[in-house]
């Protein structure tokens, strides 16, 4: 147990305070001077596993993220917040990556860290895919447990809850295992000023994606438009619950 | 509130170093989380958020620019005047105090000895307690020097007997920094001691009912008879003027970043406002009058920040001229955003006048910065004895 590595893999995603506008050209959002943060379920995903380290369960932290060199700002939040070192599988400016490519980097990854557990947020607020996760798993034919609600370490194996629909489900997992952390698996700590200080001197590498088997050209998934949606109609008061059924049914509601 | 989501028309990342942006993203994140929600009812049931503060001690803002082997931070000034602005948008009346605090701790970190600084900074850098700056009395404000609490020498103790008026945090506290006269008149008979709450001879004066800063309770300071050791004065006897000074030069720059802080954040609801708020058929945001008007306001806003930022840089690199800039900072900076915010509550309209608006509580709660840590009538006094001195 003591030489436990946990790998979290993280993204650079837009604040989630921003308002969004469609970019001209409806086939992207406007990023340009625009606040972007760590993605808050990857947040999660990462106090865990500070929290598990802390506790002795694990050795090592490592984070990870497939993205531009503008993605290096995250992976020092990351390392303020706890990590001890980071990884950034850099794409070229301009270059786009869907699920398929980050979880192709992730893997390349787990096979150099050999980490006995991945975390990952369940789903980026951006694109909303909730699909990394499993097909990393996939890829390395490890078990998964994702909506981590808890996660508890044991001798070779982890115990996951999930949220799942019908309520919560608990896992246990052989190790090692890729779990994805849902928004009740904590609370995230603010990283503290000497923290931020500390971070400076971690190790962030930085290496090409294309060396991590991450295909050049269009990610796998392409998004093929955007809108913003219809601007808000006035709305309409009734007098009486029969009126607001009768108005319901008109209108195909109901 | 939107004040967290950092838009580049209010360019308060501009020229920062990675590490300042750091620090600055966890004070916006702080401020929007655990402040900007409860800064109405604060200020409402003047609250003294004692837990929040200490929420944000943990994170290291107890104690910014003092040294980390009493539980500092070790920052500088620039780093502390980025956090203090950045917190100040969740509450600035909070964040005025934690820099009064922040204040009292550094004199005791720099000017005490090193019995003085393990007795004293790791408990005031965690808040496990709080502190209170005392130089002003009923009878000197603006002419500090002329002070009259006496502290008379009695074997290894003094005697104080006199009170301080509208000092913040007040009754509250436990720490007192206090200015008092163990000499002849002027400022070169003044000395600084520190007090402790529950020492017999100190009380305090009725709660003070204020416009703004409200979640900071404000008392007078009275002292009768008041023992204090010998071993509580921060370094020599007659060196107390030239400590209290030093103490608001840093003083007058955190002040300044409240409120820059307050005018940040005044801003953004304006904007925010002028969107949403629709007349004669339109935005308000679509009014020429009114998108001059915004950008006004981001123009002298930045402006004040440079000031402010520029006299940090100086204070922390000892520069001869870094009295005078602080001063020039705080008199412009505090008198350019109180006018930021006003213009940000005109926009509001009639909604600019409720307190279910927050802009009023940032009008309210700046307005104190161009009268305390030196009026900024005294402000253009150190500007102008430089200027014809020279």
């Amino acid at each position: 147990m003591a030489a436990l590595r946990v790998l979290v893999g993280v993204k650079r995603v837009i604040d989630f305070a921003v308002k969004v506008r469609v970019a001209p050209g409806g086939a992207a959002v406007q990023t340009q001077g625009v606040k972007h943060s760590l993605n808050p379920f990857c947040e999660i995903a990462l106090e865990e596993a500070v929290r598990l380290r802390e506790a002795g369960a694990a050795a090592e932290v490592v984070v990870a993220t497939l993205g531009t060199k503008a993605s290096q700002e995250t992976l020092r939040t990351a390392l303020a917040m706890g990590a001890d070192r980071a990884v950034l599988a850099e794409l070229a400016e301009g270059a786009a990556a869907g699920p398929r490519e980050v979880a192709v980097a992730l893997a390349a990854l787990a096979r150099r860290l050999q980490p006995q557990l991945v975390l990952l947020g369940k789903q980026a607020i951006d694109d909303d895919c909730n699909q990394t996760g499993q097909i990393l798993a996939a890829i390395l034919d490890w078990p998964q447990g994702t909506f981590a609600s808890r996660v508890s370490l044991e001798p070779g194996a982890v115990q996951v809850q999930r949220e799942v629909d019908g309520g919560l489900e608990t896992l246990r997992l052989r190790l090692p295992a890729v779990l994805t952390a849902d928004l009740r698996l904590n609370e995230p700590r603010y990283a503290t000023l000497p923290n931020i200080m500390k971070a400076k001197k971690k190790p962030l590498e930085v290496v090409p994606a294309a060396d991590l088997g991450v295909p050049a050209g269009p990610p796998r998934l392409r998004l093929l438009q955007l809108q913003e949606p219809p601007p808000r109609a006035g709305g309409e008061k009734v007098e009486s619950v029969e009126s607001l059924l009768g108005k319901l049914r008109h209108a195909g509601r109901i | 509130m939107a004040s967290a989501a950092e838009t580049p028309n209010c360019l308060s990342s501009t020229g920062l170093t990675e590490d300042q942006k750091e620090f600055q993203k966890v004070a916006f994140d702080f401020a929007a989380k655990e402040m900007a929600p409860y800064m109405a009812e604060w200020d409402e049931k003047e609250i003294f958020p004692v837990e929040t503060m200490r929420k944000a001690a943990q994170l290291g803002f107890g104690g910014i620019y003092v040294k980390p082997d009493v539980g500092g931070s070790g920052l500088s000034r620039l780093d502390t005047s980025i956090i203090f602005e950045a917190l100040s948008t969740g509450c600035t009346s909070t964040t005025a105090y934690m820099s009064i605090h922040n204040m009292c701790v550094w004199m005791i970190d720099t000017f005490g000895n090193e019995e003085q600084r393990r007795r004293f900074c790791p408990s005031l850098c965690s808040m496990e307690k709080f502190a209170s700056y005392c130089l002003t009395e009923p009878g000197s404000g603006s002419d500090a020097a002329s002070l009259l609490t006496s502290a008379q020498r009695k074997g290894d103790t003094y005697v104080l007997n006199g009170s301080k008026a509208f000092i913040s945090g007040g009754g509250d506290t436990d720490v007192y920094v206090v200015m008092c006269r163990t000499g002849g008149p002027g400022p070169k008979g003044i000395s600084c001691l520190v007090l402790e709450k529950g020492m017999p001879g100190l009380s305090f004066g009725k709660k003070e009912k204020k416009v703004g800063w409200n979640s900071q309770p404000t008392r007078a300071v009275i002292f009768e008879d008041c023992v204090v050791p010998v071993d509580n004065r921060l370094g020599a006897e007659g060196q107390g003027f030239s400590i209290a000074m030093q103490g608001l030069n840093g003083g007058r720059i955190n002040i300044a970043s409240c409120s820059l802080g307050a005018a940040h954040a005044s801003v953004l609801l304006a904007q925010e406002h002028l969107t949403v708020r629709k007349q004669f058929g339109e935005p308000l945001a679509n009014n020429q009058y009114l998108q001059f008007g915004l950008a006004e306001m981001a123009t002298r806003l930045l402006a004040a920040r440079l000031m402010v930022r520029n006299a940090a840089r100086a204070l922390q690199e000892g520069r001869q001229d870094a009295a005078v800039l602080c001063s020039m900072a705080k008199l412009f900076a505090t008198d350019e955003c109180f006018g930021i915010c006003n213009q940000a509550l005109q926009m509001h309209g009639g909604y600019g006048y409720l307190k279910d608006y927050a802009v009023q509580q940032f009008v309210r709660d700046i307005r104190v910065h161009q009268i305390l840590e030196g009026t900024n009538e005294v402000m253009r006094m150190i500007v102008a004895r430089n200027l014809l001195q020279g």
